[in-house]
């Protein structure tokens, strides 16, 4: 279609001509997927433990190097007592602190229950918080690890095997990056695609352009589809960029096919972009459709699952990211690239998201007016 | 005449809740002519111009453009006009020639056609060796005369421009006329708004607006007769005079 061809021509002139571009397409994902997960990884890895032992058994001195052997942690104080002990945490020296009661081991084998004391940091909550969760979960394999060795009845023991899996799969660091850098990337390419979309048609109305093309005979689906398609070429290469950094840099390979991720990726930007496109129909001035672009996205992103796993949102929350395009893509990436997902196992997104495409585009062309009442 | 016309208005009105922008406005273009539309700041000039495009929903009225119904064929009368908004209408970021293939292409011209469009437009504005350069950087004049060229690139039955010239030294002013003139003499009607007197008697009719009223109609010379004044200017303040609006 030749209407189709000079508004394209028009659209991708004018964005390789932005001077930002380069920053937007090739800068900005690169320090998002470079800085983000490393930042985050090194906090999770130095925690700064202080212990108290009253105990000073066999037992206890085995945990202390059970925990400091996992590598998440850094023994940084060996205090007498407690208040001792939370001076260092005032001090900021310790991020979290374990103080194991005298008779730990007797408690431990006899009463089948440890009555550990972890205080926390709660300045750096993300560190301490974390600390206590792996924490938590060293105690207990060692716990395990102990009554497998002294009782030899196995059926004595209340725990199930499975437990030392599970914590072996909810180990964050080992699995942190494969974890996170595809959540990041939605989110990069998120964010840059909606809020390219959002001031694009706003621009044209601060300019004065867009009286010129509501005047000619350009029609509505024209117009929004000249805008859609050099947007999604521009997150295509985005998304590009970013697997292409996930995959060198963190040796990210995902089990699944790189058609798999494009052919939804696709179907989710036209989505994205619609909203884009929604909200700029709406706005007037760029820093409205600015600002409610990063609003809703910032809301779109903190309720996909990419920092908080879905299953532990509260059930309003949980309804929500069912409404949100995001989440199914966060999902998606992380059932192809850890799970090998195909085609066929990610029909049910590949649904919803067509729904999102369709909604979001009809209802731009629809508040696209040409004439103003 | 009765058959050249080809902007055919009556009892047009524009409100804004309220506040009525455009009140009841009756006139007629024939094919051809230049017709200037006056009034001061706020008068309603540019509401009744968008009404005529086709950008605006009338309030109330009959308005036919090109012989279109502006309430029901509005997109028919898009193919048949040209528009120059008050704001600058072409795109700073891009060079002139890529302004004048995008309007030209968007109008359904064949790519030979746009070519050789551009090249006579080029040499018409003296902009030969020009077309590489971004808009952004050429003089105030030299755009609006770009933009002008480039509103009737598609040969239009009418071109409504809004203020076209404000801003504009003189000489550009007068060049920019001469442009006014040819695409009159192709047939074009070209329906103008302006605050320089000097151009209103460049016109072939001239309507002033006050207050959103169509207070005189006629040609400059009658016009001068009837309120037995020397110029154009001598009329204008004669009615606007009586105007209660002034805003921008
Ligand atoms: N969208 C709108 N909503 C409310 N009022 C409006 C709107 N557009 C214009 N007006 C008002 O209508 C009146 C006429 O405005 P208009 O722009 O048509 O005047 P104008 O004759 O073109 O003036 P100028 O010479 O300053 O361009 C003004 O009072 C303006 O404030
Ligand atoms: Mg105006």
């Amino acid at each position: 279609m030749r209407m189709l061809k000079f508004l394209l021509q028009k659209e991708l002139q004018q964005i390789l001509r932005d001077p930002s571009i380069i920053r937007i397409l090739f800068i900005m994902p690169m320090i998002q997927l470079l800085i983000l997960p490393l930042a985050a990884d090194y906090e999770i890895k130095n925690i700064n433990l202080g212990v108290i032992d009253h105990d000073h058994s066999q037992y206890s001195r085995n945990l202390i190097n059970k925990i400091i052997s996992s590598g998440y942690f850094r023994l940084k104080d060996y205090s007498a007592t407690f208040p001792q002990a939370i001076k260092s945490i005032e001090l900021d020296k310790a991020d979290l602190i374990l103080e194991i009661p005298g008779h730990f081991d007797r408690d431990l084998i006899q009463e089948n229950n440890n009555t550990l004391f972890v205080a926390v940091n709660a300045i750096n909550g993300i560190k301490a918080g974390l600390g206590s969760a792996y924490i938590q979960a060293i105690i207990n394999d060692y716990n395990q690890d102990i009554r497998t060795q002294w009782i030899q009845f196995p059926r004595f023991n209340p725990q199930p095997m499975i437990e030392v899996v599970t914590n072996n799969w909810y180990n964050p660091n080992m699995n942190y990056r494969v974890f996170m850098v595809p959540g990041i990337l939605v989110m990069l390419v998120t964010m840059i695609g909606s809020s390219f979309a959002a001031n694009n048609i706003v621009r044209e109305k601060e300019m004065g352009t867009i009286e010129q093309i509501n005047v000619s005979p350009i029609k509505k689906y024209q117009f929004i589809l000249g805008k859609l398609i050099p947007f999604l070429v521009l997150a295509m290469t985005v998304l590009t960029v970013g697997l292409i950094i996930a995959r060198v840099v963190y040796g990210i390979v995902p089990l699944g096919s790189y058609s798999t991720i494009y052919f939804f990726a696709t179907i989710y930007l036209i989505a994205i972009l619609g909203f884009g496109l929604l909200l700029s129909t709406y706005a007037q001035t760029q820093q409205q459709s600015m600002l409610v672009s990063f609003f809703i996205t910032m809301i779109f992103n903190l309720l996909s699952g990419l920092y908080t796993p879905i299953e532990s949102m509260p059930e309003w929350a949980q309804i929500i990211t069912r409404f949100n395009p995001v989440s199914y893509f966060i999902e998606v990436m992380r059932m192809v690239m850890l799970k090998g997902s195909g085609i066929a196992d990610i029909r049910p997104h590949i649904i919803a998201m067509l729904g999102f495409a369709v909604f979001f585009n009809s209802w731009a062309i629809l508040n696209y007016r040409k004439r103003s009442v | 005449m009765q058959t050249d016309k080809v902007i055919s208005v009556s009892n047009l009105t524009k409100k804004f809740g309220d506040f009525t922008a455009v009140d009841n406005i009756s006139f007629d273009c024939v094919k051809g002519e230049i017709f200037g539309f006056l009034g001061a700041n706020g008068a309603g000039k540019t509401t009744a111009m968008r009404m005529l495009c086709g950008l605006s929903l009338p309030t109330s009225g009959e308005a036919s453009v090109a012989g279109f119904d502006v309430y029901k064929e509005s997109e028919l009368i898009k193919k048949k006009i040209g528009y120059m908004s008050q704001k600058f209408s072409l795109y700073e970021d891009l060079t002139v020639w890529e302004n004048i293939r995008f309007y030209a292409g968007i109008y359904g011209l064949s790519d030979s056609n746009i070519r050789e469009k551009s090249r006579q437009l080029l040499t018409e504005l003296h902009l030969e060796g020009q077309e590489n350069a971004l808009v952004r950087s050429l003089p105030l004049g030299w755009k609006q005369k770009l933009a002008f060229s480039v509103a009737i690139v598609h040969n239009p039955a009418i071109v409504f421009l809004d203020e076209p010239t404000g801003g504009v030294d003189p000489i550009t002013r007068r060049e920019f006329w001469g442009l006014i003139y040819e695409a009159s003499a192709r047939d074009i009607t070209v329906f103008v708004t302006t605050h320089y007197m000097d151009e209103a008697e460049y016109c072939n009719r001239v309507s002033i607006m006050v207050d959103g009223k169509i207070e005189a109609l006629d040609t400059p010379a009658n016009l001068k007769q009837h309120y037995n004044a020397d110029s154009m200017d001598e009329v204008f303040l004669h009615l606007a005079r009586t105007a209660t609006r002034s805003q921008d």
